[in-house]
């Protein structure tokens, strides 16, 4: 095959570059920068893990046993932050980095000097923020939203939190035009726009959202700081500002902030499951308009994050007709999940297990989303323990589940090896059942009128609180496994991966051998009949 | 779609982009302690860190001008080049819609709510009962003392036709290149980034007077945040953009240029385009209307 | 023996996570059983119905919105959990690879949400409209949120105005000692006089508000944003600085009902309950008199105070 020549022809100049030095921090390998993606990004989910562990220890129970109300606030804001900026998203640019080379036939990533940059800057901004944790006023404790006032009387860690994020954004904005570039300039020839696979295709859609609000967010973060530090008005009504100004603008990024989230990851999903019921995605057209009108919707949804700070009337129904709109294309996309499934031949490895899992408990965040989206029912859900549940069923068991789908099933490509299936199946039960028992009694909380992000509260709260923490304990211990079980594929496995991994795999990544070698498809490959997953189907 | 291609140009490994990281970090790092007045760190930080980051352009472009001279990108490298710099101006674009809508938001709804209107009858009638609103304002507290905004026909008038004429003389310049008539190119080009230093000294002179004379400042209100931020910002870029031209002209006096090839010309000419047609909202939405 | 004399005990984990087994099991059947109006009781699961017509109606909302998305679950999940036994490769299923697309389906797909949304958009945004139409009310109150209490105004009654008739209400004595670990008082034997447990659901001095009476609430702040939430009333509403956020809500029956302030406002975020008193209207009527007459200067002070305060107050 010619892909074999192609890479036996790799082979003579596979030159990996020797030295740690070389090899990580001069990277321009899109698989070595995916790889350190992946690691930032599970070191991260450990760090704002460990956070979320401490707040559910300190809310087990009512009174304060562990931390100060102001530390308390700091560890949740941080945990926002380092959950979706350091764990979700590096994650899924990993992902990206790795996959949508492999997936289109390019040799590598359209910028590569860029790409490193675009990695490396982000640990330093997490060094930036996550020191803030060590300074004398203690870390921003505003919430990740950081709203000012409140925002505003946050001591010396400000400046270091918003530079910190202003580098995140660079970080973002870069590794995104590098995406765009790759997939709309390196495409090998034959693999058309409308044949991309899925994941490839939410990734373009995902990089663009994020070019159009991370600079709407180092705009909203440049206003506190020059309000704090310069003397500016913009959030201060007495000198005609206003601090819903701030919302506005911090919303207009952070609504579709968190598509960016979950784009890719239905992207992994609508790769994983047409594989494992070895049936095409159903309705593959569908499915990338309704990606784009999630993307299109989600800039005019913003202020439904806001019904209850007193808009007009008008703006309210405007917004909330918005808002339930985006059901729509979301159950385009799970109605044609399902109907992948459906006279499929399914199997049901790691992958495939949490792929299901994602779908129905993504659906799960979606219906309560939806509930959100209603203003009079928004009215008691804001700010409660429901809303706390509705983005942890989108964020945990949609986005991390759709991040764990991708890593289990790319995993034995890029490391060559089969991770335990055993300790796989092991991990996904233990965390399917657990993160129900941590997540859905949230629910009931919120309802029951628990607000959000405080560290003591009325024991009637109390009984489902505790659930809830013995879930978040059990979740968290369980996510030692996945650790555990990539160590294991990647340094101790013995067995060898095939080049197709899976037996109903479709698409270019599956024809190079696994290990990927260091540089794949440095001259492009010639598309057979049967190689793309979606598009030379014969009809 | 995609084109016939041959070999995409990988470069094998390079120590600039952390170096950049490492620069950018230090000098974040150093912004925030000046900001929280930490001195000395602060500034020695900042001006570690800016020095790493000039050191770091030099050696990072300098490979890249390097690579292109002896040929090895092709014409897709370029394509993914072009790509790059059309979504970065995109993401300016983005940055700058954050404070137009700032603006447009404060004085097309805030300060009218503030004063009464419609939807903001309660909010006047218990908080602000004497604010009339009107643009330009410092608010119901008026704060930092009563102010006057900078007239539109003058140094505004004589930098908008500055940065006109110059997107004219860069257009010249560009299609000179083309033609592969380096006489005339060169001076066109140089004009270009002379003309962007006077608008700066020109902005310069109006930020003194508003400051000492109209008592428009950073303070003054809703006004003057907005004022400022919409045009500093816009300052900073005009300055960075001159900066690039500098270079540009250097780099085509060197001679780095060809008739078909010369993406960073078109790169930093496309930017220069682009803070030009900011400038264009600047004085219509900021100075006169 | 008809007052307990020991506090009452914490029950123990192990008892409780017991009870938590049991509750779980019973959830679904239990989900629509209704909540307290006043205060949550413990394993409540569901929104309080409220205590006034505009609270039922968005109860009813809710309730709507979440049987919808019942429904739509069965059938979606209905058909997924059929495929995964159907279509499975060890019972030998074969995929019928030419199933990968079907334009009637994408259309019913599509429309069908559709309708149902509308449906579902239509009483929303009727509710909505009632809701946010504030006249015709009978009693303003202006409610101001401040690090960390809050602040409430008469502002009139019945048409006529109401002057220097305000209180402040901060957390009550017993939490504020209980959640600084004051030894001997713990959150579990915190009690009303009635019986609730309010450990953090109690305040100095309640609001208190006449029954069967369309009560204006005028919302806002002093420092940062506050969140004025009162379950039972069916809404909150933000405490914006520099914004007069307007609201309504009633009463149907007397009674202690409890909230919180739901919007992150800093260290004692926590710590800033909201008890409404509704009482009938002549006992109102009374409490209004008694206190225009007799708090006059003390509450003059007190309004200097915090106005000062709120003066001095950083901003930007
Ligand atoms: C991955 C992240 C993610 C995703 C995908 C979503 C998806 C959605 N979200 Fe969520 N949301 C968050 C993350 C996310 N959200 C976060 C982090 C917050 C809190 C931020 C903070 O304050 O800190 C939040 C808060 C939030 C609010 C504000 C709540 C409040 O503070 O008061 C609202 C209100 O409308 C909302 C609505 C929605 C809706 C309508 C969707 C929809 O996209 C869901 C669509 C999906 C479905 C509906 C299910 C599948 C569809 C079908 C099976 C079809 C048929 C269905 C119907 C016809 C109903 N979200
Ligand atoms: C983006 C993704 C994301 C993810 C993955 C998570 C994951 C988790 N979150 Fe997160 N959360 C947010 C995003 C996310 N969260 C956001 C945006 C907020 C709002 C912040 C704000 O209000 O401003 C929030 C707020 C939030 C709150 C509300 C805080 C408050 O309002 O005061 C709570 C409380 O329970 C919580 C819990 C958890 C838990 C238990 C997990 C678990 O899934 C975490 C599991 C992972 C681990 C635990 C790490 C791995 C394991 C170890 C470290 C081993 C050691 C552990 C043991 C031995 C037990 N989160
Ligand atoms: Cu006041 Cu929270
Ligand atoms: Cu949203």
């Amino acid at each position: 095959m010619s892909t074999h020549a192609a890479t036996h022809d790799d082979a003579q100049h596979d030159d990996v570059p020797k030295g740690f030095v070389h090899r990580w921090l001069f990277a321009t390998n899109h698989k070595d920068i995916g790889t350190m993606y992946l690691v930032l990004a599970l070191v991260m989910f450990f760090v704002g893990g460990t956070m979320a562990m401490v707040i559910r220890a300190e809310l087990f129970e009512p009174g304060l046993q562990l931390v100060q109300p102001y530390f308390f606030n700091e560890l949740t804001t941080l945990h926002g932050l380092v959950m979706i900026f350091g764990a979700i998203m590096p994650a899924l640019v990993g992902l990206a980095n790795w996959q949508i080379p492999l997936m289109i036939g390019a040799p590598d990533m359209a910028l590569p000097r860029m790409n490193n940059l675009s990695f490396w800057i982000m640990p330093f901004a997490f060094l930036l923020m996550l020191s803030t944790l060590f300074m004398p006023g203690g870390a921003i404790a505003g919430g990740w939203v950081m709203y000012p006032p409140l925002i505003l009387q946050t001591g010396e860690s400000l400046a270091f939190t918003i530079f910190a994020i202003h580098l995140m954004g660079i970080s973002s904005i870069m590794g995104s035009i590098n995406i765009i570039a790759t997939i709309l300039n390196l495409r090998a020839p034959g693999v058309d726009l409308l044949k991309m696979p899925l994941f490839v295709w939410t990734w373009l859609i995902t990089a663009f959202l994020l070019i159009a609000i991370m600079p709407v967010l180092a705009g909203a973060v440049t206003m506190l700081l020059t309000d704090k530090y310069f003397g500016t008005n913009f959030f201060n009504a007495a000198g005609g500002g206003d601090v819903l100004l701030y919302e506005h603008v911090f919303w207009f990024f952070g609504h579709p902030e968190v598509y960016v989230m979950i784009l890719p990851a239905f992207g992994v999903i609508s790769e994983v499951i047409p594989t494992f019921a070895r049936k095409p995605l159903f309705g593959y057209k569908p499915m990338v308009y309704a990606t784009a009108s999630i993307a299109f919707l989600s800039f005019i949804v913003w202020a439904h994050h806001m019904f209850t700070v007193g808009l007009p009337v008008g703006a309210q129904l405007f917004f909330m007709y918005a808002t339930m709109l985006i059901a729509v294309p979301t159950g385009v996309k799970v109605f044609n999940w399902v109907a992948t499934m459906w006279k499929g031949s399914m199997t049901f490895e790691t992958p495939m297990l949490f792929a299901v899992a994602f779908v129905i408990l993504f659906t799960i965040g979606g219906f309560s989303g939806l509930m959100l989206g209603l203003v009079p029912a928004d009215y008691q859900y804001h700010n409660s323990y429901f809303v706390v549940a509705h983005f942890h069923y989108v964020l945990v068991t949609g986005a991390a589940f759709g991040i764990m789908t991708g890593v289990y099933y790319w995993l034995p490509k890029w490391s060559g090896h089969m991770y335990s299936e055993r300790w796989g199946k092991i991990h996904f039960w233990l965390s399917v059942i657990s993160v129900n028992v941590l997540f859905f009694p949230q629910h009931f909380l919120g309802l029951a009128g628990m607000p959000r992000r405080i560290p003591d509260y009325n024991v009637a709260f109390a009984d489902w609180n505790m659930v809830s923490s013995i879930g978040g304990f059990v979740f968290g211990a369980t996510q030692l496994i996945f650790v555990g079980n990539i160590i294991y594929t990647v340094y101790f496995a013995k067995n060898q991966a095939p080049a197709r991994v899976w037996e109903g795999a479709h698409g270019l990544e599956w024809e190079v051998p696994s290990p990927a070698p260091h540089h794949t498809f440095s001259t492009p490959p010639e598309i057979k009949p049967g190689m793309l997953a979606h598009g030379d189907i014969a009809h | 779609m995609s084109q016939q291609v041959g070999s995409y140009y990988v470069p094998h490994g390079s120590r600039w982009p952390i170096i950049a990281a490492i620069g950018l970090f230090v000098f974040m790092w150093g912004a925030a302690h000046w900001l929280d007045g930490i001195t000395p760190e602060g500034p020695v930080l900042l001006f570690s860190g800016l020095a790493i980051l000039i050191f770091m352009f030099f050696g990072w472009f300098g490979e890249v001008i390097r690579e292109s001279l002896k040929g090895v990108y092709s014409a897709q490298v370029d394509t993914s080049f072009r790509m790059g710099m059309m979504w970065f101006i995109f993401s300016e674009v983005m940055f700058f819609a954050a404070f137009f809508g700032a603006l447009f938001y404060s004085r097309g709804l805030q300060v009218p709510w503030l004063a009464g209107e419609g939807h903001g009858a309660l909010t006047n009638f218990f908080l602000f009962r004497h604010y009339t609103g009107g643009w330009p304002t410092n608010g119901p507290a008026s704060v930092g003392g009563p102010f006057e905004t900078v007239p539109p026909w003058g140094e505004p008038l004589i930098n908008t036709l500055i940065l006109l004429s110059s997107s004219v003389t860069i257009t010249i310049a560009h299609h000179a290149l083309r033609d592969g008539n380096r006489r005339r190119m060169l001076p066109w080009l140089v004009a270009t980034p002379i003309l962007g230093m006077l608008f700066v000294y020109f902005q310069a002179r109006e930020y003194m007077d508003a400051y000492t004379h109209l008592n428009l400042t950073l303070h003054s209100g809703i006004y003057g945040a907005t004022f400022f931020m919409l045009t500093g910002f816009h300052g900073l870029h005009v300055t960075l953009g001159s900066i690039m031209l500098w270079v540009i002209a250097y780099r085509a006096w060197r001679g780095h240029f060809s008739k078909e090839h010369h993406f960073a010309f078109e790169a930093v000419a496309w930017y220069w385009h682009f803070v030009d047609i900011v400038w264009l909202g600047l004085f219509l939405f900021v100075y006169i209307m | 023996m008809t007052q307990p004399v020991l506090p009452t005990a914490q029950p123990s984990v192990s008892r409780r996570v017991v009870r938590a087994l049991l509750a779980m099991a019973s959830v679904l059947p239990a989900f629509p059983a209704l909540a307290n109006p006043q205060h949550p009781s413990a394993w409540q699961i569901n929104l309080t119905r409220g205590d006034s017509g505009l609270s039922h109606d968005v109860w009813d909302l809710h309730m709507a919105v979440f049987w919808v998305c019942v429904c739509i679950g069965i059938v979606v999940y209905g058909v997924l959990v059929y495929s995964l036994f159907k279509f499975r490769k060890s019972k030998g299923a074969k995929p019928d690879t030419g199933f990968t697309h079907h334009t009637l389906l994408e259309v019913v797909w599509t429309t069908i949400p559709v309708l149902i949304l509308i449906g579902l958009a239509y009483p929303a945004s009727r509710l909505l409209v009632y809701e946010n139409n504030t006249a015709g009310s009978q009693l303003t109150v202006k409610v101001t949120g401040v690090q960390w209490l809050w602040r409430y105004d008469y502002v009139d009654y019945l048409g006529q105005p109401i002057r220097h008739v305000g209180l402040i209400s901060k957390l009550a004595e017993d939490s504020n000692e209980a959640r600084q670990g004051v030894p001997g008082i713990s959150p579990w034997n915190i009690k009303s006089k009635s019986g609730v447990r309010d450990y953090l659901l109690n305040v100095t001095e309640p609001l208190v508000v006449p029954t069967h009476t369309k009560i204006q609430f005028l919302i806002t702040s002093v420092d940062v944003i506050h969140g004025f939430w009162v379950p039972a009333l069916g809404w909150q509403a933000d405490a914006i600085p520099g914004q007069i956020h307007d609201a309504w809500g009633e009463f149907d029956n007397p009674g202690t009902y409890r909230g919180q302030c739901a919007q992150l406002c800093g260290q004692d975020h926590a710590y800033m309950p909201i008890v409404i008193k509704a009482v009938p209207r002549s006992e109102f009527q009374q409490w209004l008199a008694d206190r225009e007459s007799k708090a006059h200067m003390d509450v003059i002070s007190r309004t200097a105070q915090v106005v000062r305060a709120s003066e001095t107050q950083p901003q930007g």
